[in-house]
């Protein structure tokens, strides 16, 4: 793997997420009936940090719950041998909710399709939002994303790599490219 | 029938004799034996670099004919016998009819002339219907010609049968074949019990399920006299007990089949059937002390206990197939291979085993030696022949081998029988 | 991580591959306690049930499995003991094989029939029970009720009681145990723990006052009636005098011991409804745990492409 470019630094991101804040807070008026759903795994460190800003801003107690997809993908047979659930923690009530589900990256847009899915399974939200640092295009389905932290335009043999401390020790986005291409 | 066989490398223990020679046969019988023979009208037998032995006799065999021809019947399991180095079977009583008249005994023997390729000898049973209660008429089932008695598939049950069995053998001088199992120890068993068998859930057959029945039969034969030959070692302690009985000089003999020398429990863990077979493969303990009781001549011969099954008979789960293997066309490459050439028995040894103390133990007067008026009956091996054991090649109608694959170095290629080649395995 | 196609049995398996095999399980828990218990991951695969021996639970417990994978289920039960003259299993097996199905769950009376099934068959195989051989699924579930109880697997003592010979069950969870840092102690009529069964690595106190001396674990046994033709044991009325867990044979366990039966229970053999009942035992939580290891394993077997070995 080669580093091609470092889009994203810590305060950039910093800054970033609290703009989404902002967003969702100004969108969703009845800000009570909001809930934060991250998707594993690092949609979840997101999420929360979007919660926090939201509750410093706003100083509302939202609800926060955890989807774990991997039982809804459509590629269990391509994904190689070893998939690992880790499990979803959603312990309110979904239904008549607005709920702001989160990730890191939207690529082909079947993830969120998946998350789609799973949320329905528990209940019937009002409405589903979807929030994401980067949007890097190449859609495989007609997703678009509500909040968005940064349109990247990609090559498709590029991955977005979004890193951030909890889980990586630090915060940024890369771009990197396999190398041998 | 008339042919000679050239510069072969001849071993006849019962001459003393390991040396390359010519072998004359006229008219079915060994008429010469010596250096540069010469027979110009006689058919000839290159045999230069082959070992050339009396023939080999398999003294236990089930040919399934009449009543399971569907398993095998006297032409393909004499066919299987003459691919395989085999120029003389002892079939098992248990057919259907039982071999337990002498209406069976004969009905084999005529049969055997019509289509059998190498010599067949009928052992009767032992006791009627094979129900261990009564005797059968031992005098006229000899008479019709069998060579010896065995309820083999179960042991003599009643010991009093037995009694009296050694006793008419006074008058009637054949050899008891005992199947030493009892029953109710081996209870629904189907193998080895073992810590191993313990683990893999499959239920034990003791190795007292064997030695039980030796002792008890050697303690019979203690008082009455008599001879009883033991089918199918497996255990150590049979080993044992039959030392014993012979150090006391009492007139045991014994037996042991290719797949308990060559094989241990330990291929039980696949659950294939083809590992199934009464007595059960037991440990490797076993496997090492049967091997040295061949060789310490406690063991008095090899037999294959050929066992043939349809395979869908045989393709079952392991609980529910028969019991039993095929061995006539493999014992004689295996164990030349296996044990013979890989130094652990003599070639003399090799040829006592398969072919001097069967016909002694059977009463075969003109079988068993190569000496001047025995029957011309011979084995050629080729100890440079390579085969790899593939059920599809074989003349019996079963497949159900426990050595499919095995890579065997040294096999027979001529079986001769009467002075008649009755297999050719040279140009293939 | 647990590659393989098939779940034979316990034997053979790394700690790794069983405790991946627990983690994905404990994650299966939640879909059964949500209102829509179902998810999508095992869309358009078909399990087939092949039982060949009656076994209403595991079956039922499978069958939920599939269900909330979203598989398609179907049973097939045949009675093993007619096989021999009726269609062979192999057969049978063949039969179905050719509706083109993914996995076949296989329950039978015959040790290795869950082995023998992979050598003709191209489909995945999982064991639910081969004579008195292996349990795969039983042992897991077990493994997960003692992991959710204890918190981990290690530094546990634990005693088996019963009929050990014929169980399955014991020999994989013997197999699963010995994996970690275990103690295991079997105890029951000596007939029916011969004393090969040391060589599994384990102990053996034919005196179940001793055996449950401090145990962590009391894991009972079904007494099969059925089998007891062979003369085992003399009596029920005397197993029970040795081998029935009462609660004061229960004191001697650890304070904390749980009690575990694979059910379904002969009350007033092994066990008394004062412990059945109490909260010591773990019983119920066993059977619910069943359906998340069933889930866990169909799903783990099916992912990837199987080109990976058994």
């Amino acid at each position: 793997m080669k580093v091609k470019a470092r889009v994203m630094e810590q305060r950039k991101i910093a800054s970033t997420l609290k703009r989404l804040a902002m967003e969702v807070i100004e969108r969703n008026r009845e800000l009570e009936n909001v809930a934060i759903v991250g998707i594993r795994t690092r949609g979840v460190i997101i999420g929360e940090r979007i919660l926090k800003l939201i509750e410093k801003l706003e100083g509302a107690k939202l609800d926060f719950g955890i989807l774990d997809i991997t039982l809804y993908r459509d590629d269990l047979s391509t994904i190689g041998p070893n998939p690992i659930v880790k499990g979803t923690e959603i312990d309110f009530d979904v239904t008549g909710r607005d709920i702001i589900l989160v990730d890191d990256v939207l690529f082909s847009g079947r993830t969120v399709r998946a998350a789609l899915d799973s949320i329905v399974d528990f209940g019937r939200p009002k409405t589903i939002q979807l929030l994401v640092l980067i949007d890097r295009g190449h859609r495989e389905l007609p997703i678009q994303a509500d909040y968005i932290g940064k349109t990247l335009p990609t090559s498709k043999r590029e991955i977005v790599e979004v890193r951030l401390k909890e889980i990586d020790g630090s915060d940024e986005v890369l771009i990197v490219e396999e190398e041998g291409f | 029938m008339n042919l000679i066989i050239k510069n072969g490398r001849v071993i006849d223990p019962s001459q003393n004799l390991d040396e390359e020679l010519d072998i004359l046969i006229e008219n079915g019988k060994v008429a010469k034996i010596g250096k540069k023979l010469n027979a110009p009208d006689f058919k000839e037998v290159d045999a230069k670099g082959l070992f050339v032995f009396p023939g080999f006799i398999d003294m236990h065999t089930h040919l399934r004919e009449p009543g399971y021809e569907y398993k095998e019947d006297i032409k393909t399991g004499t066919e299987a016998a003459a691919a395989g180095g085999i120029t003389s079977v002892a079939c098992m009583a248990n057919t259907n009819p039982i071999n337990d008249n002498e209406g069976v005994t004969s009905f084999i023997i005529e049969r055997a002339k019509d289509v059998a390729k190498v010599n067949v000898f009928p052992i009767g049973a032992v006791s009627k219907r094979m129900q261990g209660e009564e005797l059968v008429e031992m005098g006229y089932i000899a008479e019709a010609g069998a060579v010896g008695f065995s309820d083999d598939g179960y042991p003599v049950r009643s010991s009093l049968v037995l009694r009296r069995a050694l006793e008419y053998q006074r008058m009637i001088d054949k050899i008891i074949i005992e199947h030493a199992e009892d029953l109710e120890l081996s209870g629904d068993g189907v193998a080895n019990e073992s810590p191993l068998t313990y683990k893999l859930g499959l239920k034990g057959i003791p190795s007292a399920s064997e030695t039980a029945i030796i002792a008890r039969d050697i303690e019979i034969l203690r008082q009455v006299g008599g001879r009883i030959h033991f089918a199918h070692l497996s255990s150590k302690w049979s080993v044992e007990l039959i030392e014993n009985a012979k150090i006391n000089n009492l007139n045991v003999t014994a037996e042991v089949t290719p797949h308990h020398l060559l094989l241990n429990e330990q291929f039980v863990e696949t659950f294939s059937p083809l590992y199934k077979m009464k007595p059960p493969l037991r440990s490797e303990e076993d496997r090492v002390s049967l091997v040295e009781g061949l060789k310490k001549g406690i063991i008095d011969a090899i037999a294959t206990d050929h066992a043939p099954h349809t395979q869908d008979e045989k393709e079952l789960e392991f609980g529910f197939a028969p019991f039993g293997v095929i061995g006539l066309e493999t014992v004689v490459g295996l164990i030349f291979d296996r044990l013979v050439m890989s130094g652990v028995i003599s070639v003399f040894r090799f040829a006592e085993l398969l072919s001097k103390n069967p016909a002694k133990i059977l009463g075969l007067e003109s079988k068993g030696s190569l000496e001047i008026g025995k029957d011309g009956d011979i084995t050629i091996i080729d100890p440079e022949k390579k085969v790899v054991i593939d059920p599809d090649k074989f003349k019996s109608k079963a497949k159900n081998s426990p050595f499919i694959g095995w890579e065997v170095k040294g096999w027979p290629v001529y079986t001769i029988v009467g002075g008649e080649i009755v297999f050719n395995g040279v140009d293939n | 991580m647990f590659k393989r196609k098939h779940l034979l049995g316990i034997e053979g398996l790394t700690r790794d591959e069983i405790d991946h095999i627990l983690d994905t399980a404990q994650s299966m828990v939640e879909v059964s306690k949500r209102s829509v218990k179902k998810v999508p991951a095992l869309r358009g695969k078909t399990v087939v049930n092949l039982f060949f021996e009656p076994s209403t639970r595991t079956r039922i417990s499978f069958e939920l499995a599939a269900k909330r994978l979203s598989a398609d289920l179907i049973n097939f039960s045949g009675s093993s003991s007619s096989l021999v003259k009726g269609e062979s299993f192999r057969d049978t097996v063949l039969n179905l094989e050719a509706m083109h199905p993914d996995i076949f769950v296989v329950r039978h009376s015959q040790a290795g029939s869950a082995y023998y099934l992979t050598t003709f068959s191209k489909s995945s195989v999982v064991n639910a029970g081969d004579g008195a051989h292996e349990h795969p699924t039983q042992a897991l579930l077990d493994a997960l009720t003692i992991r959710q109880h204890k918190g981990e697997l290690d530094n546990l003592k634990i005693t088996i009681v019963g009929d050990i010979l014929h169980s399955r069950v014991a020999r994989s969870n013997i197999f699963l145990l010995s994996q970690y840092k275990t103690k295991i102690v079997l105890s029951g009529p000596p007939p029916l723990i011969p004393p090969e069964f040391s060589d599994m690595g384990v102990e053996i106190e034919y005196d179940l006052d001793k055996a449950v001396e401090g145990s962590d674990v009391v894991m009972m046994l079904r007494i099969q009636r059925e089998r007891q033709t062979g003369s085992y044991f003399p009596s029920l009325r005397e197993y029970r005098k040795f081998y029935q867990l009462t609660k004061k044979r229960l004191a001697r366990a650890d304070k904390d011991a749980i009690v575990m039966h694979p059910g379904p229970i002969n009350r007033g053999i092994e066990l008394m409804k004062d412990i059945a009942d109490s909260d010591k035992s773990v019983i119920l939580n066993q059977v619910s745990n069943g359906i998340a290891v069933r889930m866990a394993v169909l799903y783990l077997i099916s992912g990837g492409s199987h080109e990976f070995n058994n």
